[in-house]
């Protein structure tokens, strides 16, 4: 068995100590543990952290193999500090069936990069109409428990209604991608101030918030728990504190984007901006923030949204939308919580770690950093700071809108179950 | 002058009157026997049009045509354009032709600005109109007209629209032509007011130079130039309001209401005007009515634009003064 030790690493943040792994497991934590036999990392104070895990991940394989693979999305998560990342449901075909989620869970399996974890299309096609075999996916190899139409709304209150009822028996959760359909016909971009001048079709925040609001009253009506994908608005986060306080049980993510980028930058017209749900303001971006810190937002997801250069190389109205986000999410949650002063590092530990493993029932994820524990850590060497440059992405893709932009951060070392995928800021 | 125009925001008051004041010059070419100038012999302009607008296209290329520019017509309509890299391959064959100028109109927002800032061409960006986006030389040969009209031909000279009251009525959610109207009209010193029923004002207008306005007939009699933008039909079937019958009684300009303008306000429309719609035929017809006189203007102002944007700094139009003292 292989052992490894990291010495004088900062645990959540805290006082340096040593980490021990043997095997696939953490065997020892302290300090002045002995080197014997082991391989030593020296950690030198950067951050230890649980390996990360996505719950809102765009892996397009398969189907759109020329965005993204399963190999080159968990390549890229490795990359990012990522140990488990779930697979959303829009492929071609649609992850609907046991066979397509067995199928992306196997070549999870076999590209060794970080465990992925299979979404459950909640209808048939993602048309929202027919509920899909949730219970057939569930009980397959991949063991499905998040359900998601995600790039979709559940529009419709009764197929809501049913999905969350049902996902019940097994413990399942629906995240909802909130999007009234009818609001947004032609949108582009938030609607606001910036999109009056732009003539961009507006996306209006009650599009958002009208279906948060019409979910979490529809979890609290069959007693159903719901998650709320990829929040984008301070409304929406007025609507999720008000449910928690009334005990509903509902969860929210938020991207990395979302907690940095506002709609001011759309006056490009740079498609690289270009984004469901939409960059908002600045008012919202503070309000995100306050939420994932106050714990109203329980975590980030990134929605790693892969796409081919010349689906961005293009006129605003033409482009698809999405970006990039695995690798360059811890960066931004360094940059805008851990550096103003919202989060702490055992906070991120919770928030990209810990709650999105609890959320998507993944056990063997998200776990203390403890004697016993599966070994999946993370290694972060916060006084980095460097500009990103897309060329260097794991990702198939490119379409990040961070390029030339300075982020503090960079993983050094990941581990996946005490294998080093990452060594040195290098896939292993 | 910067080196493309995709907004009227561009524009700063200076650039906007030597605009006016050059299209001035140029529509004096107009009313000579040959209308043609040599400024720009040997340059190619071409009008790529991704949108039918026969009327801007014609206007386009009879200005370049009087410059003596050599105008290629590329009517990507049609083909197969859904796909976004057909406007940088439609761009990037362009640059291989040697255009110097690319006139475009385009459905989407954004496109001009895109084609002009992704290093997919050399040339001049002109924005013929884009998507609900901009308008800008539309706006110029409003701009134009109103000086014409409400300031004086000559009087005109070097001067901009301090103090007049313009109001802009209509759909102005989907309007390219507001929206360059409204900045260019507030550089030029004028007061805008929009009217329109509010399902047609865009959200976010708050920060406009401008005052918003849903009731048309307290706002006719503070008007010097009242400009009825087109509503299209379609719209009613999206709900932006009940029936056309109604628009047209609580927005549409007929000659009760024209009657409550003052006796020296114009009435401009930007073509095609919806007769019965927004406009009635007696309004329409009537000698306040700027909608012809518009297309002339239109010629002349893209004549301007073209010339300070390719022409460089050699004067325009050799005036019959200079020529006679040449002589001398």
């Amino acid at each position: 068995m292989t052992k490894i030790l990291i010495r004088g690493a900062k645990l959540l943040g805290g006082e340096p100590q040593d980490v021990l792994i043997d095997g696939e497991t953490i065997a020892a934590v302290g300090t002045g543990l002995s080197a014997e036999g082991a391989q030593v990392i020296e950690a030198d104070g950067k951050i230890l952290l649980p390996g990360l895990v996505d719950l809102h991940t765009h892996l397009r394989e398969p189907g759109r193999e020329d965005s993204e693979t399963v190999l080159t999305g968990t390549r890229a998560a490795a990359s990012g500090g990522f140990t488990a990342v779930f697979a959303m449901a829009n492929t071609f075909p649609v992850a609907d069936t046991a066979g397509v989620v067995e199928q992306v869970w196997r070549l999870g399996k076999e590209s060794g990069y970080c465990d992925v974890q299979p979404i459950g299309a909640v209808t048939v096609g993602l048309e929202g109409k027919q509920l899909s075999e949730l219970g057939a996916m569930h009980e397959s190899a991949a063991g499905v428990t998040v359900f998601s139409d995600d790039g979709k709304c559940v529009d419709d209150a009764v197929i809501m209604r049913r999905a969350l009822e049902y996902v019940k028996a097994f413990g399942g959760v629906v995240a909802q991608h909130a999007q009234e359909p009818r609001l947004t016909e032609g949108a582009q971009m938030n609607e606001g101030v910036v999109s009056a001048e732009l003539g961009l079709g507006g996306w209006p925040a009650v599009a958002e918030e009208s279906i948060i609001a019409r979910d979490v009253l529809l979890a609290e009506h069959v007693g159903s728990r719901v998650h709320i994908c990829h929040l984008s608005t301070a409304g929406s986060v007025e609507i999720v504190r008000w449910a928690k306080s009334r005990g509903i049980d509902v969860t929210a993510e938020v991207t990395p984007h979302h907690l940095l980028l506002t709609d001011d930058l759309v006056r490009s017209y740079n498609p690289v901006y270009k984004v469901n749900p939409p960059l908002r303001t600045e008012r919202d971006v503070l309000a995100l923030r306050e939420a994932l810190a106050d714990g109203t937002i329980d975590i980030v997801a990134t929605d790693h949204a892969p796409h081919p250069h010349e689906d961005k190389d293009c006129e605003w109205a033409a482009a698809a939308m999405g970006m990039v986000g695995l690798e360059t999410a811890l960066s931004v949650v360094q940059h805008t919580m851990v550096e103003t002063g919202l989060l702490d590092w055992a906070g991120v530990a919770d928030r990209m770690s810990a709650t999105p493993a609890r959320i998507g029932s993944l056990s063997g994820h998200g776990r203390p950093i403890a004697p016993g524990e599966p070994a999946n850590l993370t290694l972060v060497d916060s006084a980095y700071r460097g500009v990103v440059d897309p060329a260097g992405f794991a990702s198939r893709s490119r379409n990040t809108p961070y390029e030339g932009r300075e982020l503090p951060g960079r993983v050094t070392h990941t581990f996946l179950r005490g294998r080093a995928t990452v060594v040195d800021g290098k896939l292993a | 002058m910067k080196r493309h125009l995709i907004s009227a925001a561009d524009l700063t008051r200076d650039d906007a009157v030597l605009i006016l004041d050059t299209a001035e010059e140029m529509a004096r070419v107009a009313d000579r026997p040959i209308k043609k100038l040599p400024t720009l012999r040997g340059r190619t302009v071409v009008n790529l049009f991704f949108e039918d607008s026969t009327r801007t296209r014609i206007s386009f290329e009879a200005a370049a045509k009087r410059l003596s520019a050599d105008v290629i017509n590329f009517s990507a309509k049609g083909s197969s354009v859904s796909k976004g890299e057909s406007l940088k391959d439609t761009a990037l064959t362009l640059e291989a032709m040697g255009a110097d100028a690319v006139v475009i109109r385009h459905h989407a927002s954004g496109a001009p600005y895109r084609l002009a800032n992704s290093g997919w061409i050399d040339g001049a960006v002109v924005n013929a109109g884009d998507g609900t986006h901009e308008h800008p030389t539309q706006a110029l040969l409003d701009a134009f007209t109103m000086r014409r009209r409400l300031v004086g031909r000559d009087a005109g000279i070097g001067r901009d629209l301090s103090g007049r009251r313009i109001t802009i009525v209509g759909d102005v959610l989907h309007s390219r032509v507001a929206r360059s109207n409204v900045h260019l009209l507030t550089t030029l010193g004028a007061e805008v007011t929009l009217v329109a029923p509010p399902t047609l004002v865009p959200v976010g207008v708050e920060t406009w130079p401008c005052e918003v306005s849903y009731d048309l007939d307290t706002v006719l009699p503070k008007s010097d130039a009242v400009m009825m933008l087109r509503v299209q039909r379609e719209r009613m079937n999206a709900a932006f309001f009940p029936t056309e019958r109604e628009y047209a009684r609580r927005y549409g300009l007929d000659g009760d209401r024209m009657a409550k303008m003052p006796e020296h306000a114009i009435v401009m429309h930007p073509g095609p005007m919806n007769r019965g719609m927004e406009i009635t035929a007696e309004v329409a017809d009537s000698d306040r009515c700027t909608a012809v006189e518009q297309v002339a203007n239109g010629v002349s102002t893209r004549m301007a634009v073209l010339y300070l944007l390719l022409g460089g700094s050699e004067p325009a139009v050799t005036t019959t003064n200079a020529r006679t003292e040449e002589n001398k």
